[in-house]
């Protein structure tokens, strides 16, 4: 295994494009050096990116905010800004490991591992993320979205990584909420989770949302059929239960011992409904 | 595999180092520096045994490659007591019988002291979460989190 700390983009997407073996990335390492410990990965290129220029930064941008893909969560939930502006991503994001996995992990990273549980995800899609990916053919912006494939598979060609992601502004009275379900208070992978971006008018009826789920399909899902039951709402029992029924109707989880796909499907449907609640209430929204 | 040669610096002091590009920073300061304190629990991350602060940031040992400290500053359990005076977290947990094995000892002490740092006051329930990364089989956790708030309370006096 090599180790190579490049100081430009363009330097670490030639090391990238140009490596014929197995290449990774090394941001906070909470993922890929569990694997080569573990010897499910042998790079022959390590691409350590903490070096580049930026790529630690947090940064104002047209109202929303670029956070670095080297940004760990503990200096993510350090920003007031954007725990004010997107509470729902940092919470989501906060919840992955301890202490000391925050202290490296990052946000690109959990995206780039390409976990359907992955708990930053869900949020980063309700707000419509962008992420900045620098390649041989120059700099692209990419829905985060249209990142995970399948598990452990993510869309980036050769030579591509990505440098920050994008978190856009919003109106007044909008705001978002992330939940999942673990057995135990700390330290677990979602067994289920549910993220709900909304925005409400003066009156305090939503007129947008987006609602997400987690670890309940092979990728991340995006469920707008959840998303239209609570629009033109203020969230009353009635549409809060067509949301619930919406979540549970896209899942297709696996079984396995820590959640059965019928547990599963159902408390999808449990954490969208509280989550879009949450969400409500941090808007502004009175019930 | 190449070596490669590092500069740092640990505990304050200026230290250099050559390793494997695969070494962990826990194996680099166990095997090659002789600093011993920080522990290999489960190498993944998950028990906090090896932590230690990288440029004031508190990490897992064994989840850093020693050649990423290059020009960091960092901290481990060696540097904690000022000469011979154990630091008032110490000092509390050997007081209140905070540990029993002790395996897991040096990394709950640096976990708690860059909890401290951040936070010097805080309730039961936020040394409970701060120190989750932190695996202790042996005490049930009840004296630790007596022991960091009798330091803490000390530490607010002092």
């Amino acid at each position: 295994m090599r180790y190579a700390k490049p100081t430009t983009t363009a330097q670490a997407v030639s090391l990238l494009n140009e490596e014929q073996g197995i290449s990774r990335i090394l941001s906070g390492g909470t993922d890929v050096l569990v694997q080569i410990k573990a010897g499910m990965l042998e790079p022959d290129l390590i691409v350590d990116i903490k070096h580049l220029e930026g790529i630690k930064d947090i940064t104002l941008e047209d109202g929303g905010y670029r956070i670095g893909a080297a940004v760990s969560g503990a200096q993510l939930g350090e920003h007031e800004g954007v725990a004010a502006l997107w509470p729902g991503v940092v919470e989501g994001f906060e919840l992955i490991g301890s202490t000391q996995v925050q202290g490296r992990a990052t946000m690109a990273g959990n995206l780039c591992n390409g976990s359907p549980a992955a708990d930053s995800v869900p949020g980063l899609i309700t707000a419509d993320a962008i992420a900045r990916i620098e390649g041989p053919d120059g700099t692209r912006d990419c829905a985060i979205i249209d990142i995970p494939v399948s598990p452990g598979k993510i869309s980036l060609a050769k030579g591509e990584f990505i440098t920050s992601i994008y978190l856009p502004k919003r109106p007044e009275r909008a705001s978002d909420a992330y939940l999942r379900f673990i057995p135990r208070t700390e330290m677990d992978i979602a067994v289920v989770a549910a993220a709900v971006s909304l925005e409400l008018d003066v009156d305090g009826v939503c007129i947008k949302a987006r609602v997400s789920l987690g670890a309940v399909a092979p990728t991340v899902l995006l469920v707008e059929t959840a998303a239209d039951c609570i629009v033109g709402t203020k969230l009353d029992d009635a549409a809060l239960e067509a949301l619930s029924v919406a979540c549970s109707a896209v899942c297709n989880p696996i079984d396995d011992k820590r959640g059965t796909i019928e547990f599963r499907t159902h408390t999808a449907g449990v954490l969208a409904k509280r989550a879009a609640l949450i969400a409500y209430g941090r808007a502004g929204g009175q019930k | 595999m190449k070596n490669i040669h590092v500069s740092t610096t640990i505990n304050g002091d200026p230290t250099e180092f050559i390793c494997n590009p695969d070494e962990s920073l826990l194996d680099v300061l166990r095997n090659r520096l002789g600093l011993t304190g920080a522990k290999e629990g489960c190498g993944t991350g998950d028990c906090g045994a090896c932590s230690v602060t990288v440029n004031g940031r508190l990490v897992c040992s064994c989840l850093v490659l020693g050649v990423e400290a290059e020009a960091a500053e960092v901290e481990t359990i060696e540097g904690m007591a000022n000469g011979e005076k154990l630091h008032p977290l110490q000092q509390h947990f050997i007081d209140g019988a905070a540990l029993q094995c002790g395996v897991c000892t040096p990394g709950i002490l640096v976990a708690a002291k860059a909890l401290l740092e951040k936070n010097p006051n805080p309730t039961d329930t936020e040394v409970r979460y701060w120190l989750a990364g932190n695996l202790c089989r042996c005490t049930g956790y009840d004296k630790i989190i007596k022991a960091v708030q009798s330091a803490a309370a000390e530490m607010r006096g002092a």
